[in-house]
């Protein structure tokens, strides 16, 4: 049986360590933050300009100036601190942000990674993915193993316009968790969802990968 | 104090008076609609100016922020990040009536970073490798490739701060900080519109985001509606952790 969102999250949140300063993205990446094991301390960076991401606030308690990149409503932590735009991707472009999770419309083989545009679709724009994948320690992809139409997502190349070239470190999907122990290395295939079988992932997976 | 020095205006109509022309370039605070200069983007509305060329993240929503200059087809450029939240945006897009410049974000704050502080160009690895990167020299250093990307330096800035004092000392709150304290820097003439405006001694001096020296004109903008685009709260019988929407 495939992972549900809830599983990938968890899954993802296995990756964070103690002391970690992590973004997570929009989606499945934004519910990591439930996942985090209890005594270890995690702290989330907002690209807008915050350290210490709090929970969401209860009804009537919530602030307009207060939101997270995903302009929703949030609150602050004991420990939270706030910051320009530029102090902001200062420390994301700089290295000093431990992990990203992320969602992906296409990874390569080779790392490269695409998730902000469609050609033909009206283009939203890249935000800070591009400068999260060039800065951030360590990238994980969380994402659907295929796309809605049954296409596969993991590829031997990606055929969107990439967000960042051979950035992504850990590609978690419904189906499996590929892994690479450097950027000069390939992927290898290192856990199976139950219930799915290593020739049903291969299949679908037209990346090569060891394993 | 002489008055015709004095940086205070009575209002956002007459602190834009005499500094916004047909064609001028333009830097914006904010995030979405959060700490957004409404009031001078009203003022700016209201001028009728037209064919701007505007640098901020996103483009407000529609009717909203930057939406306001949209919807009047004020705007002839923008350089932003995001513009997702913005219907008008799109159709003036897909209709060829806008052009538009993707910057990625910290790219963005970088240049209005740079550009305030004298550096012209910078090279820097986001976007190498991506549409970011065509067009744009290129150079490998230890292994690593960058793209060179320009400071911005803008006719005008508009910027929205919490507190400010009659020099233009400027104290941001929360979120509501983004891109302003850049913004603030990058504009010839920086206009800033405050909650509360207090006399110079008011607001300690280790405590001001953004000194007086960048900011040429301020107004009191209260009373403030402030908007929010995705209210997320919880229920009060969720855990303190639980951040699901």
């Amino acid at each position: 049986m495939p992972w549900s969102r809830e599983d990938l999250a968890a899954r993802a949140a296995k990756e964070l360590r103690d002391g970690f300063y992590v973004n997570l993205g929009i989606g499945i990446p934004t519910l990591v933050a439930n996942y985090i094991a209890p005594g270890m301390k995690v702290v989330l960076q907002s690209e807008n300009g915050m350290l210490g991401i709090g929970p969401f606030p209860f009804a009537g308690e919530e602030d307009p100036d207060l939101i997270n990149a995903g302009k929703q409503t949030i609150t602050e932590l004991a420990s939270s601190s706030y910051f320009s735009s530029a102090d902001s991707f200062a420390m994301i472009r700089g290295g000093h942000i431990d992990m990203a999770i992320l969602g992906a419309m296409e990874v390569a083989e080779n790392g490269d990674l695409a998730n902000w545009m469609v050609p033909g679709k009206m283009v939203k724009g890249m935000g800070g993915a591009m400068d999260l994948v060039a800065g951030v320690k360590r990238v994980i992809v969380v994402m659907e193993h295929t796309s809605k139409d049954g296409d596969p997502k993991f590829k031997v190349h990606c055929e969107l316009p990439l967000t960042g070239a051979n950035v992504v470190d850990m590609v978690i999907t419904d189906l499996a968790v590929f892994s690479r122990p450097s950027r000069s290395e390939s992927f290898k295939l290192i856990e199976i969802a139950p219930g799915v079988t290593a020739e049903q992932i291969r299949s679908k997976t037209p990346a090569r990968y060891v394993g | 104090m002489s008055t015709s020095k004095s940086k205070v205006y009575p209002d956002a109509e007459s602190a834009l008076r005499g500094i916004v022309k047909d064609g001028m370039t333009l830097c914006c605070g904010g995030f979405g609609l959060c700490g957004v200069p409404e009031k001078l983007i009203g003022a700016l509305h209201d001028s009728g100016v037209r064919n701007l060329t505007v640098v901020s993240n996103n483009a407000g929503t529609d009717g909203a922020g930057l939406g306001l200059l949209l919807v009047s087809r004020q705007i002839r450029k923008m350089i932003s990040s995001y513009v997702g939240e913005n219907k008008e945006f799109e159709r003036q897009y897909l209709a060829g009536e806008l052009e538009l410049e993707f910057s990625p974000q910290g790219t963005m704050a970088e240049r209005v970073r740079a550009g305030g502080a004298g550096i012209h160009a910078f090279f820097t690895k986001t976007g190498a490798g991506t549409v970011v990167a065509e067009g744009k020299e290129t150079r490998v250093v230890n292994g690593e490739t960058y793209i060179l990307e320009t400071g911005i330096v803008t006719d005008v800035a508009l910027v929205k701060a919490w507190k400010g004092d009659t020099e233009g000392n400027l104290i941001y709150r929360k979120t509501a900080r983004n891109f302003n304290p850049n913004m603030a820097t990058a504009g010839r003439i920086t206009v800033a519109e405050v909650e509360e405006l207090v006399e110079p001694g008011a607001l300690h001096p280790d405590s001001i985001h953004t000194p007086g020296i960048y900011v040429q004109r301020i107004i009191n903008g209260s009373p403030y509606d402030k908007k929010i685009e995705k209210l997320t709260v919880r229920k009060r019988t969720e855990s303190s952790h639980a951040m699901v929407s």
